[in-house]
């Protein structure tokens, strides 16, 4: 078990509740992790992984 | 041979560079890629379409993070597949670290990319699912940087 940063310093992960979910979706692929600790939450990250953007779309006239 | 009407793709890369101004274009010091920021804000703010540059107003507030948000860092070099040019910043946008951890206790869902060199003109928004963060990192990954995936991409 290592340590992890939270409200209250540094605290080892075996003292903590962990809890992780997941989204993905057509805009992201989502993963966040929270620990807590004696019922309340002490530490939160989310990584987002963007997926496919809307793209501008040039026009031209005919004359 | 025949002849094709189109919108030249050269053009749409040369975009991406400033290379073409038809009004007043702003006057350049130099010919380096300006910079470029990326600010979050609140699931309540409205940033969209409409938005022209930075505001602090719904942006998020919170430990550990800046009004304005943090440097892109630079973009891949404008290019084109077919007939779309396209770009993105070469790295992960990453707020906070395991040393300086930010805490964001009211739900935001977007980022809006922003040109810290010309006023704070706003480039492009992305929304994604509503986060908090707490004693903890925030960190947007990238799309594949190419002509259907890319950020900035001009079809």
């Amino acid at each position: 078990m290592g340590m992890v940063t939270t409200t209250k310093g540094q605290m080892d992960e075996a003292q903590l509740e962990k809890r992780e979910g997941l989204i993905d979706n057509d805009d992201e692929h989502t993963k966040w992790v929270e620990y807590w600790h004696e019922g309340e939450l002490v530490h939160r990250s989310a990584h987002v992984t963007l997926k496919k953007m809307p793209s501008i779309d040039g026009a031209i006239a005919s004359f | 041979m025949a002849n094709t009407q189109a919108m030249c793709t050269s053009f749409k890369v040369e975009l991406l560079t400033g290379t073409h101004a038809f009004g007043t274009a702003p006057t350049r010091a130099t010919t380096a890629a300006d910079s470029f920021k990326a600010a979050l804000y609140l699931a309540t703010a409205t940033i969209n379409a409409s938005t022209t540059a930075y505001t602090a107003t719904g942006e998020v507030t919170g430990t550990n993070y800046t009004a304005g948000g943090i440097s892109t860092g630079a973009f891949n070099a404008p290019t084109s597949t077919s007939t779309t040019a396209f770009t993105q910043p070469t790295t992960s946008l990453t707020f906070g670290s395991s040393g300086s951890p930010v805490t964001l206790s009211t739900a935001f869902d977007c980022v809006l990319i922003y040109n810290s060199t010309q006023s704070n003109k706003a480039v492009s928004v992305h929304t994604f699912s509503s986060q908090t963060i707490t004693a903890g990192v925030f960190t947007l990954t990238l799309p594949t940087n190419d002509s259907t995936n890319a950020l900035i991409r001009l079809a």
